[in-house]
Formats: structure tokens, sequence, C-alpha cells
């Protein structure tokens, strides 16, 4: 039974790592400026828990076959309550380890969270509501525009949907739409908010993600680094739809984005 | 002054108690409180594990149409998903290892003859199956069970218009969870007490066994815990049907203003996990007290390390209260505090090490036994490792941006708190089973039980950290609108076929459990030779546990092949042995 | 190191059995001090149920929130002005605290077997008890009586219970703490019936002691709720 429990121990960890290793299924592929940073601290955390992983298994496998019953053939059972230098070493080392760890996190998380955007960050509203997301463009004015909820209404186009105020100067030139389209290589902005419920902007390959909450508004930036078409979904359970509530991040050349731009304000004339 | 007059009068009943409501419904006697809180949670976990099937059935087969429920919705798989979810952590990791084994065996393992409060303890059982009742009925009510899942996060849980299930169903299921709280909170005050109060001459603190610390501190979590959640279900049951606005903010659904401004979706989420932290460290501690015994008493050896293992147990505990933040690392909090819980967060994984190297250090020397319990023992120190692997991926808030609400969440968790702590419920049963029916288990029908729940709960959870990094997120009722799910479906179906056939196996353990009951062999009253108490009353233990005597105790739980001893274990209550423990 | 006499015979553990007291018929300084320990650990979770209740209050008087139209963050607190009756309320609880423990120490006596003609409270020298027990309910409920006429009146000054924020917290915090004391008044119900049903002196003064801590923390917790909704704003 020892040498079974061995084998099915050994198995499973092997087996598991293999997969962890080959990269079988893993983090897609990162377009973002802070996908460098990130992925290389996950590939430290995932070396050196890899190790405390396989090391675990194979000692707890090993063990449970080597000291098994065998009888009159067993050595002496090593009667001991423990080891108190022992006790000491590893707690520290695992203390090392663990908090190390994290605090080398630091300054990727406040490059991320702590630092607001910059100045010339291109500016978007995302709003969630149940069951899409829009974006919103602050207009030539560089103004977002009151919305009243009363005004709300889905059935009626992005303006409305949001909730827009027509009465409002600043909201005339606001563009509002279904698709998100941003400049490679700027900082981008994005002031969340939610209508209803909790969301979250989750764009697996921005390495963004961050909830949507009613009743507040949350800044939050990061830099595309390459062009392309990257999905964006909801991370928080919303409702029935929250599983297609799911929306397209489009990263543009800057010439394509200014044009884009400039055609959807053009239509606000 | 005459105060022997008022002992024999007022002493709890030594006369067991006649009739089969007092004896079986009513009864005042913690094994039979015991028994009662095992079966509600083994009721319970085929509820629950029907409900994941259904699940794991809707996630490869979405348009499926299922014999008798038709098609399942998407509002309706989050139906299950919620109650799957409330139905396992509350009824079944909350219940069967500190309700069902700890009322068993704590007043025995302590060398008390009951509880400290018998009819305390008798209302705790009956309210927590009445929350249950009420928990089940909220499938049945015009509207169904909620779907905001098993953390209830405002607003969706607060408007009952925000979707399907939110109405009564919701209404019912914060009852429900109330109503479990007041029973949990009875059953920790008798927890603590006994154990404060009643133990057996010479069983001090530190020779108790790891078990009792484990339910005791346990029940110190729960104490400080389940009154934070009962304030937050109230408040939301407030905000949902008096129009308060605690957790509300000024929202519109489809458009329509809800009447409610000003309140906080945080606040949901702050008082919602200074509960549910600690929660999940009530459902694993008594699993690890139960493998740091079993270990122990299969391995002939004293436990590695015993008041190290009491000092991380106490410690697990007490940080256990300060590090609910890393549930919110997204959620809008201050990424400065965010941080700070992170730390914390790596910080509790010390202990919990320091328990898996003690473990090992426990197997070290030894000369193992593979009975049923130790075989379960053992996969409990590897569901714990790898479970507790993912753990600092997750406690890393850079990385959590990319994992959470991800499948590698649940991923971590059902293999560290769920799977673990069933494995622990399943060593109890077959480690304490002689104990309570006089009547061995069926070890062959064990050894296919843990070997296909091993295998199979590994080949179910593993799966999906990889499902989880590469972006599957949590809460889909289905893969068919995001893009790059589809290349995910077919892992999805590796770890339905692998739920069908683990499912499939626990049958293996109930068909054994209930057969042995009432044909298995006969047991002797310490068939494992193992030291603690509950081996030296006969078995079953009489009414008064110990024959109207009281033990004295004068060794401590884990004395295996004593150098000198003439066998290779030395019961607690031996007076020949002069430990210096 | 454990050492290990060779010339012991231990065939049945059970010889060790049989020292130390029956602890299944416990004495009643045993039975005093478990229930006081259980009612000092019942406590607790009743503080972490007003502690949540405290700092959700403190967390939503501060709590900025997004007014979608302006798109600004606004404070949205508005003090409720509390009922006077409330104090006088207050002063009712206060009393019937002290004749609380004017019961429990009255049937402390009794337990301990001193005649009640050797009380100096019973100033007239009879042999009668007062019954403050009684007492303490009746003002116990004269409190719960007052308590509703108090909310009657924030009723009348258009403060109900989702009127405003603190309007919530002010039925939210007095109406659990009346919870609360309804389960004391019952409580006391019980020990005064207790009499009635015969059980011992012991029992009785038991169920008095406990009832009377629990009855001194409810009057500290309403103390402690007033000065929250009356100072905290």
């Amino acid at each position: 039974m020892g040498l079974i429990l061995l084998v099915v121990i050994w198995l499973i960890t092997f087996i598991s790592t293999y997969f962890f290793i080959a990269k079988t299924w893993w983090l897609p592929v990162g377009a973002s400026a802070s996908t460098a940073g990130i992925d290389h601290h996950f590939t430290t955390t995932f070396i050196l828990m890899g190790i405390v992983f396989v090391a675990a298994q194979v000692a707890l496998g090993y063990l449970v076959w080597n000291y098994r019953d065998r009888g009159s053939s067993s050595s002496k059972v090593a009667y001991s309550h423990g080891n108190t230098t022992l006790e000491v070493v590893w707690t520290l080392l695992t203390t090392v380890l663990f908090v190390g760890l994290n605090l080398a996190t630091y300054n990727l998380w406040a490059a991320e969270r702590f630092d607001p955007a910059g100045a010339n960050a291109v500016r978007v509203e995302v709003t969630g509501m149940q069951f899409a997301w829009y974006f919103r463009y602050p207009g030539p004015d560089g103004k977002f525009g009151a919305t009243n909820p009363e005004l709300e209404d889905a059935s009626a186009g992005g303006e409305a949907a949001l909730g827009l105020d027509p009465k409002d100067p600043a909201s005339k030139d606001d563009v509002v739409t279904g698709t998100m389209v941003v400049p490679v290589n700027r900082e981008i902005e994005v002031i969340l908010r939610a209508h209803d419920v909790i969301h979250s902007f989750f764009i697996p390959q921005m390495r963004f993600k961050q909830d949507a909450v009613p009743g507040l508004a949350i800044h939050m930036h990061f830099t595309a680094i390459q062009t392309g078409e990257f999905e964006i979904l909801c991370a928080e359970l919303c409702g029935l739809g929250h599983y297609k509530m799911h929306g397209m991040l489009k990263v543009v050349s800057p010439d394509e984005y200014d044009k884009w731009l400039a055609a959807r304000e053009a239509e606000k004339q | 002054m005459a105060t022997h007059d008022f002992a024999a009068q007022e002493s709890h009943a030594h006369a067991a108690p006649q009739g089969f409501i007092r004896k079986w419904v009513f009864s005042l006697d913690h094994k039979v409180i015991g028994l009662q809180y095992y079966f509600l949670a083994l009721a319970a976990v085929f509820v629950g594990m029907f409900l994941s099937l259904l699940m794991r059935i809707h996630l490869i087969w979405p348009t499926a149409t299922l014999p008798l429920l038709g098609d399942i919705k998407p509002e309706t798989y989050l139906t299950l998903v919620t109650m799957h979810g409330t139905i396992m952590v509350f009824f079944v990791l909350t219940t069967a290892p500190q309700g069902g084994f700890g009322n068993y065996f704590l007043p025995i393992q302590i060398g008390a003859p009951d509880m400290a409060f018998p009819v305390l303890n008798m209302l705790s059982f009956w309210t927590t199956f009445l929350g249950f009742v009420v928990m089940i009925a909220a499938f049945f009510v015009a509207g169904g069970a909620p779907l905001h899942g098993w953390t209830g996060y405002a607003p969706l849980s607060a408007l009952q218009s925000a979707g399907p299930g939110e109405g009564l169903g919701a209404d019912l299921w914060i009852i429900s969870i109330a109503i479990f709280c007041i029973g949990a909170l009875m059953g920790a005050l008798n927890f603590i007490t006994t154990t404060l109060d009643m133990r057996a001459k010479g069983m001090t603190m530190m020779r108790m066994p790891l078990t009792v610390w484990a339910w005791f501190v346990t029940a110190i979590l729960g104490l400080l815990a389940f009154g934070v959640l009962l304030s937050a279900g109230i408040l939301l049951l407030m905000d949902r049907n008096l129009g308060t606005s605690f957790f509300v903010p000024l929202v519109t659904i489809n458009g329509q203003l809800t009447g409610h401004k000003g309140g906080s979706p945080l606040l949901w989420q702050h008082l919602f996990w200074f509960f549910g932290h600690p929660e999940v460290y009530i459902a694993i501690l008594p699993a690890m007290g139960m493998c740091s015994q079993l270990l122990s008493v299969f391995s002939r050896k004293p436990i590695f390390g015993y008041k190290a293992m009491v000092y991380a147990i106490l410690a697990i505990g007490f940080l256990g209260f300060m590090v609910w933040g890393h549930h919110m690392f997204m959620s809008g909090m201050s990424p400065y505090t965010a941080f700070a819980f992170s730390i914390m967060t790596m910080g509790i994984g010390v202990p919990s090490a320091i328990k898996t190297f003690n473990w090992l250090g426990t197997l070290w020397g030894g000369r193992i036994r593979f009975s049923s319990p130790m075989l379960f023992a053992i996969g409990f120190v590897s569901l714990f490792v790898s479970g507790g692997i993912s753990g600092p991926f997750l406690a890393q808030p850079v990385l959590d941006i990319q994992l959470h609400d991800t499948a590698f969440v649940p991923a971590h968790f059902h293999l560290i708190m769920g799977v673990a702590s069933i494995f622990g419920i399943f060593a109890a049963t077959y480690y304490w089973f002689p104990k309570m029916f006089g009547r061995m288990m069926n070890e062959t029908l064990a050894r296919w039980h843990f070997f296909i729940s091993l295998i199979g709960t590994y080949a179910v959870f593993m799966p999906m950290h990889y499902a989880g990094m590469a972006g599957q997120p949590r809460r889909y009722s289905q893969f068919t609108e995001v893009h790059y799910l589809a290349d995910l479906i077919p892992l999805n179906k590796f770890i339905t076929f692998a739920a069908f056939v683990t499912i499939a196996g626990q049958l293996i353990f109930v068909v054994n459990l209930f057969w042995s009951m009432f044909k298995g062999p006969k047991a002797s009253d310490n068939p494992w030779e193992a030291t603690t108490l509950e081996w030296t009353t006969a078995t079953p233990p009489p009414h008064d546990n110990f024959g109207g005597h009281t033990p004295v105790v004068h060794n401590g739980p884990y004395e295996y092949n004593v150098p000198g001893a003439p066998r290779d274990y030395v019961m607690q209550n031996d007076p020949e042995l002069k430990a210096a423990h | 190191m454990a050492s290990f006499s060779t010339t012991a015979t231990v065939e049945d553990p059970r010889i060790s059995l049989g020292e130390g007291a029956r602890a299944d018929s416990p004495d009643y300084a045993t039975r005093l001090r478990r229930a006081r320990l259980g009612l000092l650990v019942a406590l607790t979770p009743v503080i972490m149920l007003f502690v949540s209740f405290s700092s959700a209050y403190v967390v939503r008087q501060g709590l900025p929130t997004l007014d979608p139209r302006s798109n600004q963050l606004v404070r949205d607190w508005i003090p409720v002005t509390l009922p006077k009756l409330l104090l006088l309320n207050t002063g009712v609880l206060i009393l019937s605290s002290l004749f609380m423990e004017l019961a429990r120490r009255q049937i402390k006596r009794q337990v301990a077997g001193v005649p009640p003609a050797s009380v100096s409270e019973v100033s007239s020298g009879d042999q009668v008890r007062i019954p403050w027990l009684a007492i303490t309910l009746l003002l116990g409920l004269v409190f719960l009586f007052g308590q509703w006429a108090a909310w009657r009146q924030l009723a009348a000054n258009g403060f109900y219970v989702a009127t405003t924020p603190s309007s919530s917290f002010v039925y939210l915090l007095t109406g659990t703490h009346a919870i609360h004391l309804m389960g004391g008044v019952l409580a006391l119900f019980v020990a005064g019936m207790a009499s009635l049903l015969r059980r011992s002196v012991a029992t009785r003064s038991i169920v008095v002691d406990v009832t009377a801590w629990y009855w001194h923390f409810m009057a500290a917790l309403w103390i402690y709720i007033l000065c929250l909704l009356e100072f905290a704003s």
C-alpha cells in the first residue's frame, strides 16, 4: 500500500507539473506595458511555489513508503516530540519566502494602482450595466457631460443607455460607443462606473481587471503596446446575462485612432 | 451548608432517557446530537453534489434538455452555483466536522460526561435543521432560489428586481443563514464553555488532543464571526424589504430607479468577508486537527511538535481575522489597504506551512499502518499542500489582477477547503465508526473509495487552475459568447467526466457506511490501539460516557512507542507512565 | 523525556477511572461558574453584532457617494434629533438594573441560608421579601413600551426606517437592543416562574445571577448606543 500511495501521489504531482511547465493552457499573450513585470513575477512565484509543491508531495510519497510498517523487520520508531530548532528554522524560511515574494511586487502594484494616470492619457469612461459595456469619450471640450438616471433608456442607443442629459452643454459632444477604441502606446485612463449592480472590467490580454461599482467612479490606467482586437469580459457576477456581457477592445495606430475619433465627433455636430 | 442537596436534584440526568422522542429526536445526549448533525450534513452533501453535477453537465452541454428538469436556463445555472456553495459551506463543512464529530467526541476526549449545556446543544441542532429546511424551501417558492452566489454581493442581492430568484427566494436564503448563525453560535457557546470548564482532572490544555484544540479554536472563530454575518444579513433584509440603503447606492435596474441612494456595496463585502475569511478556517481547522491525530496514531509516533501545532492553530485563528481584504483586491478598495492585507495573507501561510512540516515530521521515522482513516489523512496532507500552493498566487495583488474571478479561485478553494475538509470528514468517519456503532467499516470498499476520491478530485480541480490562468471566468453559465473560451471546452469536458466518476465513487462510501452499521464485523473497544480517552470507554459509550466514573489523565495524547513501555501505545489515563508532558 | 516503570501491568485502562469527583453531578459553585462562563461567551457574539452595526454606522456617515447627475461625490448624512423620551427610558433602564442587582443579592442570600429578617434593606423588620425581580420585570416592560413610544414620536416627526440613513440606524440599533432586552425579560419571567415550578433555590439563584449580569450588560449597551447616536454624528 505504501508503494501504491507513493506511485499515485508522485504520478499526480508529475502529471500536474508537466502541464504547468508545458504551458499547455497558459496566460493569454499579454499586450500591455504591465505584462512584462506581471508575467515575470508570475513566473518567479510559479517556480518557487512549484519547487515547494513538488518537494512536499515527493516527500509525502517517499515517507509513507519508506516508513511503512514492515512487521518485525521495521526499525525502531524514532520517538520524538519534535525539534525546536527545526521549527524555528523552517518558520523563518517560510516567512522570508512568502512575505519576501509579496514585498517584491510593491513597485509593480504601486505603478498599477497607487499612481494616477498621467495628464496626457486618453480618457475613456467605461460603464457597465446589465448586460453590456458602454464607452464614452469626452469629445473636443474634454469634459464628460452630466448623466441623469431618470433619462436612462437602453433601447434607444448608447447616449440614452447612459442617460446622457441633453440639457448639459458638455454632453453634446460626448461620443458613446459599444466598442472601445484606443491608440497603441498611449496611456489610457479608464473611469469605471456601473448603473445597477457590481460588474468587473476584465481585459485578459491587457492584464487589466477592476470592479465597476455603482456609486463609485473608479480611475484606472493601462497602456496597450500592440495593436489588435482584444476581448473584454465581465468578471463579477451580475445576473443571468453575466456570461454574455462581452465587449471588444480595438487597439489601433495613433493615426487611425485620430481619424476614428474625428469621425465620431463629427457625427455629434 | 446544605449544597449537596442541590447536586442530587439538579444534576444532568444520569439515567439514560426513555422513549423514542427523548432518546432520538430531542435527545440531550451530545453523542446523539453529534450523529444528528452528521446525518444532516450527509443529506446536505448529496444535495450539494447533485447541484454541482447539474452545473458541470450544463457547462459542457448548455443546450441539453435534462429528464424531469428540462432546460437549464442561465439564471437556473446561477441558482445552482449559489445554492451549491451555500449548502456545502454552511450545511456540510461547518456542520459535519464541528457539529458532528466535535459534538460526539469533544466531551469524551476531555473526560467530560456531556457538553456544558445539553438543552442548548439540542436546540442548536434543531435550529440548524430549521435553517436547512428554510434554505431548501427557497427552491420551491415563486421565482425560485437566488442567483447571487454564496457571497451574495449587493446590490445584486439587495434588489428584488435584479434577477430571477432575487425575490422571496433571496429573502429565504438570508433568513436561513441567519437561523444558521444562531444555531452555530449556540454550538460555539457549548464547545468553548465545555473545553474551558469541564476537562477531567489531569487533562491540562497542553494535554488535549489536537482535535480538541481545533474544535475549540474553531468555536472561538465562529463566536466572533457569525455575529458579523448575522448583522450583514439583517442589514441586507432591511435594504431588500424596508427600503433602507445600507448597501445600495442610487441605481437603476433596466432603466428604472429603485428608490435607494447613498449606500455602499463595499460595506457588504467588508462585513461578509470579515465573517467569510474566518469561515474558511472554521471549515478546515477540524480537519487539520483530525489529520494530526490520525498521522500520529497510524505512524505509531507522537505528533511532531505538539506545542508548535497548538501555536499554529492559534495563529491561524488569530490571523484569520486580519486578512479578509484579500477577497477584495479588485473591489475598488484602497490599493494601500489591499497591499497591507496581502502581507498579512502571506503571513497566514506560515502557520499552515509549519503544520505541513510537522505532519511530514510525524511520518518520518514512524511505523505506518495503512488503515482507511490513515489513507484519508495522507490524502488530506497532499490536498492541503496542493490547495495551499495556489494561495500565494491569489494573495499577491498584482497576480490577483489576472486570476481574480477566474476558475483559478474555485480550483484553489475546492482543493484546500472543499476536498481537504471532506477528506477530514471521511477520515473521521472511518476512524470513529467503530466507537460510534460498535462495528468496523469494510476496508476493501474504503480503499476503492479513497483512490477514486483522491484521483478523481485531483482530476476535477487541478485542470481548473489551467483554465483559470487561461482566462476562464467564474460563474459563467456557458462558454459560447467569448471567443477564446471555446478552446477551453475540451478541458471542461474532462473535468465534467472526472466529476461523474468521482461523484459515483461516493456511493461506495454510502453503501459501506450503512451496510457496516448493521452488518459490519463487531469492533473491540480500541481497534486502532489509540491513546485518547474515547478509546477507554465502552463501545458505543454509555449515556454519561465513562460509566459513572471520571477519568484521571496522566499523559499527553500521543504517547506511542515510548521507550521502555510494554506496548507501543500508552493511554492518556494510564497512571504508570511518568511523562514529562 | 518520558520514563516508564517496567514493573507495572496495565491490562485495563479503566483501572485509573474512579478517582476524582463525579463530573455528572456538579456542585453549586461549579454550576454557577459554568453558567457565568457561558454568559460571558454568549455575550461575545452580541458584542460583535453591535460592533458590526457600529462600524457600518461610522462608515456610512463618512461615506461619499457618486451623484450620477453631477458626477460629483456627495455626502448625504442628516443627523436625527433623538426624542427626549429616550433619556427617560434610559433612567428607567438604569433603575431596573439597580433593582435587578438587589434581586440577585437577595436570592444569593437565600442560597447561603441567611433569613430575610437580617437583610438591612427590609427596614420595617418584618419577614416579607420585596419582590425585586418582579419590579425589575415591570420596569423592563416599561422601558420597552417607552422605546415603542419613542419610535412613534420619530415617525410623527417624519423619520421612518428608510427616511434617511441616520434614521435607519436609529431604528436598527434601538430595535436590535430591544429584541435582546426582550430576551432578558423572558429570562426574568422564567426565573419568576421557576419559584412557582418549585425548582430549587440554587437553580433559581443561578438563573437570576446570569440574568442579572445579562441585564446589566443590556443597560450598559443601551448607554453605549445612546452615546453613539447622540455624539458620533
